[in-house]
């Protein structure tokens, strides 16, 4: 039995967490939150140096191609700090549709900028009020050129490439180019920009076959689920202890909250929400690394624990602060809104659920 | 990241694996139904003949010392031969609690004579030990225990009332903690003693549960003489006794955690006609079976992570501190769900294909929610241990016990 992170990838988790607790402490989330900046910009560069955006790139693209597990660890340090910097976007999505079903010239391209942190990729897929479904997503393609309009889309200023769903297929763009418009769009998160981008007769190309976009955007989908769990994890961790802290400080009627059981109750399951979202997380992460025939169903169980493990904790962290975790200053607003915002950014957990029992069903079966 | 064992680990489930295919019944070739075996009049009498069959192979408590009949072994190597077990057709169950408990809290305490005398029985299955803690006025706060030892010349004299021991109307020993010295606090005037339940005054009345089982007893002391030298410990020092007791938790961890399988759910929901259709299309209800597939499946990887660090010869983390946690009410809310997708069907005893298995899930979960450390006993335990909250505020804790309650 080995259901563990090597020795190494312990190093390199301890190694992302201590850059960050040193380079990016939560008033760096909180200038980003507050401020006009598209990302925190040193904390992006100090990334870069470190490696990360090239971790799962292979070798022959100048990544250091490593495996899923060694992602896992960096994608729950990033979830810890709230980092402000386009991880979830860059490395996970856009990283790994390219892995997934760019052609050779593709992945020539647009890796190795990828992996030395010259290029920052997005993935467009939402075009307004409706969840993205293929009845209503308007945005065409054909000759080359793309037209439409994508909001919200994560990280749109910092972009220089986008992989956008466009009908039924996915479609690659650099965002550099004239024929694209973009439009900064307020959201529940100010510490990840966000934006409204145009393509008016942009040039663009497919991203694997032509009608495969929603199939493709299922398994895309499925990986980051896993490398956004580990995230959430880490985001649900911080707030965890946070709270913790807190109700250890905090007197009320003559001693500390943390001792009344109404605050220890609460915060025991939010560490029972957070072990279950973990377990859950190591086996996708072992199912992304094998290519497991469990992959789809641990993808959507990681998924749903760990969006379940961050929501809980991020409001029962405010809960415990009373009025205090309600005010701008407080810390306690920043993993609320991450949780949120990395909750419903790859389906919400209505549609992971629907989408786990339709797998079971199907394993069942088989 | 694997399930894999190491080859050590391998070639022990092989050994284990032959050995039990020549002494037990696989699962799978079962021919006998679920109420009949446990039904079964000769059901600890079978238990015995298998606990003696085990202690003779050497896998009855194997992480014990040779001397007292174990192989000094890692735990990693209990948990595969229980998880091989699990897998045939054995009586298992009542011997949990003295192995687990009660023996190593007399290997603590006990002098080498009584070693000699009592292990070996225990372990082969010849005698039976329970665990005299709670009572009528002390469950969750054991330490607030009434039944008295007084000194009687060279011995004890015990007068009062255990409640909810588990096995003791088959049990032959006992360890018990009683109140030796009412006027101190509560912690500093208990005494651990143990005793054969044969002994004159000792009286057990087994509780009927609204399971219709009756697994849990009463036990009436009535002026019980034992000698001093049945004391586990010093005078006054039985709560430091019982936490030997209380850490030697048995190993559970490689085991399934019991209830309701989510497989066996689907399959209710596949077979069950609603308004709309077959209620597994129903939203509300694949969004229960999500909730519950994600809770079982991190129990078992939960445990899975447990077992990883016992594998590496380390210390496991609190991780597995969630698992009842998460178990029990699964249990009871999974069979209750069940019940209710049968419609009114769901409350018959009979002629109901299933019915039976959710109605016990819902009817023990609520039993389980209780036994072994209540759902809020153990997230007192993660807040305090884990988390690192204060304990409880005791109002009791610097009074004389015969003083509590009185203004």
């Amino acid at each position: 039995m080995n259901f563990d992170f090597s020795d190494d990838q312990k190093l390199l988790k301890e190694q992302v967490r201590k850059f960050l607790a040193d380079k990016c402490p939560m008033k760096v989330v909180r200038r980003v939150l507050d401020g006009n900046e598209s990302f925190a910009d040193e904390v992006w560069k100090g990334l870069v140096d470190l490696g990360v955006p090239g971790v799962g790139i292979p070798e022959e693209y100048g990544g250091l191609g490593l495996s899923p597990l060694e992602l896992c660890v960096v994608a729950e340090e990033i979830g810890r700090a709230a980092a402000p910097v386009p991880f979830d976007t860059s490395v996970v999505l856009a990283t790994e549709a390219l892995k997934l079903a760019g052609s050779d010239a593709q992945k020539k391209k647009w890796l190795p900028e990828l992996a030395a942190g010259k290029a920052i990729g997005t993935l467009a897929v939402a075009e307004g009020p409706q969840p993205p479904k293929p009845r209503n997503v308007l945005t065409t393609f054909g000759a080359g050129r793309l037209n439409g309009k994508k909001v919200p889309v994560a990280d749109g200023e910092a972009a220089t490439f986008a992989i956008v769903v466009a009908k039924t297929s996915l479609v690659l763009v650099d965002l550099s180019q004239k024929a694209v418009s973009k439009k900064r769009v307020e959201t529940i998160d100010p510490a990840r920009k966000h934006c409204e981008i145009t393509f008016n007769d942009a040039s663009a190309e497919l991203l694997g076959g032509e009608g495969e976009g929603w199939r493709l955007l299922e398994r895309l989908y499925d990986a980051a689920a896993i490398y956004f769990a580990f995230a959430q994890v880490g985001g649900a961790e911080a707030a965890m202890w946070m709270a913790r802290d807190y109700a250890l400080q905090r007197q009320a009627f003559g001693r500390a909250i943390g001792s009344y059981q109404a605050i220890k109750h609460k915060l025991a399951d939010c560490y029972v929400k957070l072990e279950l979202a973990r377990s859950n997380a190591y086996y996708g992460a072992m199912m992304l690394t094998e290519g497991g025939a469990d992959l789809a169903v641990a993808a959507a169980a990681a998924r749903i624990a760990a969006t379940e493990a961050y929501d809980f904790a991020s409001k029962e962290n405010i809960q415990t602060h009373g009025g205090i975790g309600f005010t701008w200053e407080a810390d306690t607003q920043f993993h609320y809104r991450r949780a949120k915002l990395m909750a419903l950014s790859i389906g919400g957990p209505m549609a992971w659920k629907d989408k786990l029992v339709t797998r079971l069903e199907q394993k069942n079966a088989a | 990241m694997d399930f894999n064992d190491t080859s050590e680990e391998a070639a022990f489930r092989k050994e284990v694996r032959t050995w039990l295919d020549a002494n037990a019944t696989h699962k799978s070739d079962d021919k006998q139904s679920f109420r009949a075996r446990n039904d079964d009049p000769e059901l600890l009498k079978k238990a015995k003949a298998w606990q003696d069959k085990k202690a003779k192979a050497g896998y009855a408590r194997m992480t014990w010392p040779k001397e007292f009949g174990g192989r000094g072994a890692s735990p990693i190597l209990q948990v595969i031969y229980q998880q091989e077990e699990a897998n045939y057709l054995v009586p298992l169950g009542f011997f949990d609690i003295g192995l687990g408990m009660c023996i190593p809290t007399m290997m603590a305490y006990a002098n080498p004579d009584h070693l000699k005398r009592y292990v070996k029985p225990a372990l082969h299955g010849d005698e039976v030990w329970c665990q005299l803690f709670s009572e009528p006025a002390a469950g969750s706060d054991v330490a607030g225990i009434r039944t008295r030892a007084e000194r009687d010349g060279d011995g004890w004299v015990i007068n009062g009332q255990k409640v909810w021991t588990s096995g003791a109307h088959y049990c032959d020993y006992g360890i018990v903690i009683t109140r030796t010295d009412p006027t101190v606090p509560k912690h500093a005037g208990l005494t651990m003693f143990f005793l054969s339940m044969k002994t004159p005054g000792v009286e057990v009345r087994p509780i009927k549960q609204i399971s219709g089982g009756a697994n849990f007893n009463e036990v009436f002391f009535t002026d019980v003489r034992i000698p001093d030298s049945q004391r586990l410990g010093k005078v006054g020092e039985g709560w430091k006794a019982a936490l030997t007791t209380l850490m030697n938790e048995r190993l559970a961890v490689g085991l399934p955690s019991g209830g309701l399988d989510i497989d066996e759910l689907m399959e209710l929901a596949r077979d069950t006609e609603l308004e709309d259709g077959p209620a597994i299309k129903n939203q509300q209800v694949r969004g229960k079976i999500a909730d519950w597939y994600v809770q079982q499946q991190g129990l078992k990887l939960t445990r899975y992570r447990t077992l990883t660090a016992l594998s590496k010869g380390q210390t496991p983390g609190p991780e597995s501190s969630i698992i009842k946690i998460v178990a029990a009410p699964k249990m009871q809310d999974m069979g209750a769900f069940a019940m209710e997708l049968m419609g009114p069907a769901g409350i018959m005893k009979e002629e109901v294909p299933h019915a039976a298995g959710f109605q016990a899930q819902w009817i023990g979960g609520a039993g389980f929610r209780i036994a072994g450390g209540t759902d809020e006993i153990l997230r007192n335990i993660v807040a305090e241990r884990v988390l690192g909250l204060p304990p409880d505020v005791r109002v009791d804790k610097d009074i004389p016990f015969n003083q509590l309650g009185k203004k």
